[in-house]
């Protein structure tokens, strides 16, 4: 009996280490990822007392400028500063859409939610089933081909396969809409509650427009969805071929159940685990993705407005827009982690 | 005795036979895998061409023929093969030029970041203790970053230019080297025969430098390799994006991004340079899927 509250007294200690260990690592790499931001901004070559005063500004503006940005401390001082600043969301005002970073982000992220979250679903949905067969008929035929079409998928420019995309099923075949994220006609058919644009339709039975936003939301998710199928069918594969060669599916098998069963229900679930991750990995990867894809496909979205920024030496925008990107990508790395401790018994126990 | 024979002899007479007939062996397993032979043989074709650039691009990569007569050609044009573009220049010209932008990318990056991985990995896996975590917890948060993002940044600090878009890729590419070269440096660090080193009066500098590098190497060189295709499409990302190579230099993303105003009706100036891009990454990729295949044991069944 003492054993056992002793046994359930050091592992609760051992959780508390873990869990104390991981938000510091959450603390630095945000501390990290602030740091870096604010040092690119301090190495641009714009001067931030020019762009808010102008350049006919006489000296003594100038000066007072200078001194009420802070530019006169040590660096360290400005840091902590800014870091005030972030903490209370400021991030300070757009030079080009002179709104406040904060009011343009939440305005651009809906979109690039929304065309992520397409992406991944199109990509898990092909993805897995691919990976699954591609194991279980490891070395013939239909392996290769889930192996070639990934490796086409890591090897193509994705701002490349875009263009393509746009002059095939735009502008030669006219089976779907072209850029951006609907058309004029539709904008003002309903009311966009929550800026994910399919959401909002079907809540309010737009349908048309509905139908016009899937039009133009498929090929660009298509794409992205192509480029994280790459990868989930890959890594789907090697799970499910690691899980195949236990000795728990020879039982399986011995006792008779049946071969799909034994894939789509033992071995899948299990390799299921590992597979969380990854997508949730593959889903912070469709955020970088989506800079390149918006550009190409007019995406009203973080990504478009942070090369937009970049090209207009918008360099607060760009501070803003990394960090939201950064965090993002972060928090997902933190929840993949999470899960996977949670539902892997044997990491949840503790090793 | 043939050479083969004795490249693949059991008994081996000197360590300098044993070592190259075990090279020879790692060849020949590498051969078999005629997919990674194709990747091998575009790495090696995009080398040469980059050699060769002047004997073999026809015309000019930066100045054009006549404005009024030969621009924006289709492929198969009588004397340019693959068209030309709006500035009247060839475009097959501008993509032999272009590899040696390509190849330099993929080498600077290689030559930064490959150090610094080495370095920060085997200093932190040989020292281990706080200096272990320090440097890990360092790696950690580089990683953590989007690495695209963060080169656009510091490209948008640096300035644009092919140079800056080199620095800004090598330095978000490390980490992962960093890594891989930690976990080697764990498994060997408490060899015998790092030991005797150290009790002949070896500094650590010099064992890390000259026992535990090499050793770490061999892994570390197929990362790279693996890592080659998403070096050139990062770059090629940033080139498209207008923050890598500059105009005129026939940089391949740039090429694209300037042939996207007419790709309806001369899809060929946007699509040519995609096609060089995804020929050069895919070699890059099945070549180090092969690598992998015939160097690390962990893969191997």
């Amino acid at each position: 009996m003492t054993t056992l509250t002793q046994n359930r007294g050091r592992r609760g200690a051992l959780w508390l280490r873990r869990a104390v260990g991981l938000l510091a690592t959450v603390a630095a790499t945000f501390f990290g990822l602030l740091l870096v931001t604010f040092l690119i901004g301090r190495i641009v070559p714009v001067d931030p007392v020019l762009a808010v005063v102008g350049d006919r500004a006489p000296q003594s503006v100038y000066d007072k400028v200078f001194h009420e940005l802070g530019l006169d401390r040590p660096l360290w001082e400005q840091f902590w500063m800014w870091l005030q600043k972030v903490a209370t969301g400021d991030f300070g005002t757009s030079f080009l859409t002179k709104k406040p970073i904060v009011e343009d982000i939440r305005r651009v992220f809906p979109a690039t939610l929304e065309l992520a979250t397409v992406s991944i679903i199109i990509g898990t949905l092909v993805g897995v089933p691919a990976g699954v067969w591609a194991a279980v008929r490891q070395g013939r035929w239909a392996d290769q081909l889930v192996r070639v079409l990934g490796l086409v998928g890591y090897s193509a420019p994705i701002f490349w396969l875009g263009l393509l995309g746009l002059l095939i099923f735009y502008a030669k075949l006219g089976v779907v809409a072209g850029p951006g994220r609907i058309d004029i006609a539709y904008e003002y058919s309903f009311t966009p509650e929550t800026g994910l644009y399919l959401w909002d339709t079907a809540r309010q039975g737009a349908w048309d427009a509905f139908g016009n936003a899937f039009s133009h939301i498929i090929l660009p998710a298509s794409l992205l969805g192509y480029f994280s199928m790459a990868y989930i069918s890959r890594m789907t594969r090697s799970f499910m071929l690691a899980e195949l060669g236990q000795e728990y599916i020879v039982t399986a098998r011995v006792k008779g159940v049946p071969e799909w069963r034994i894939i789509w229900v033992h071995a899948l679930r299990n390799a299921a685990v590992p597979l969380v991750t990854v997508i949730a990995l593959s889903y912070a990867g469709l955020l970088e993705g989506s800079v390149l894809t918006e550009t190409v496909f007019a995406w009203p979205g973080l990504g478009q407005y942070l090369t937009n920024s970049l090209q207009n030496a918008d360099m607060n925008a760009v501070l803003g827009g990394t960090l939201v990107i950064g965090a993002i990508f972060v928090g997902l790395n933190l929840l993949s982690d999470l899960l996977y401790s949670m539902l892997d018994a044997r990491v949840r126990r503790g090793s | 005795m043939t050479t083969r024979a004795w490249l693949l002899s059991e008994q081996p007479a000197s360590r300098r036979q044993a070592r190259l007939g075990q090279a020879y062996r790692t060849w020949l397993a590498f051969r078999a895998n005629w997919l990674a032979m194709v990747g091998l043989a575009i790495v090696v074709a995009l080398v040469v061409v980059a050699a060769l650039a002047d004997v073999l691009a026809p015309y000019n990569p930066i100045l054009g023929q006549d404005l009024n007569t030969t621009r924006l050609l289709p492929p198969l044009s009588p004397g340019h093969l693959l068209g030309t573009d709006d500035l009247a220049r060839d475009i097959l010209s501008r993509l032999i030029h272009g590899t040696r932008l390509t190849l330099m990318v993929v080498v600077l990056v290689a030559l930064i970041a490959t150090p610094i991985g080495l370095l920060v990995g085997t200093t932190a896996g040989y020292f281990g203790g706080w200096i272990d975590t320090v440097l890990m917890r360092l790696t950690d948060i580089v990683l953590a970053f989007p690495r695209l993002i963060l080169a656009l940044a510091f490209v948008a600090a640096l300035g644009p230019g092919i140079e800056n878009a080199v620095i800004a890729i090598a330095i978000t590419s490390w980490p992962p080297y960093a890594r891989l070269a930690r976990a080697e440096t764990l498994t060997v660090r408490n060899s015998d025969f790092i030991a005797a080193t150290r009790l002949q009066g070896a500094s650590s500098a010099r064992i890390i430098w000259k026992h535990i590098v090499p050793l770490c190497m061999s892994s570390v060189i197929i990362r790279v390799t693996l890592d080659m295709a998403g070096i050139i499409l990062t770059a090629a990302g940033l080139g498209f994006l207008g923050l890598g190579a500059q105009p005129p230099q026939p940089e391949w993303g740039a090429m694209i991004a300037g042939g996207r105003r007419f790709l309806i009706d001369q899809w060929w100036v946007a699509t040519m340079p995609g096609i060089a891009i995804f020929i050069v990454s895919l070699g890059f990729n099945l070549l180090g899927d092969g690598l992998r295949d015939v160097l690390d044991p962990k893969g191997r069944k």
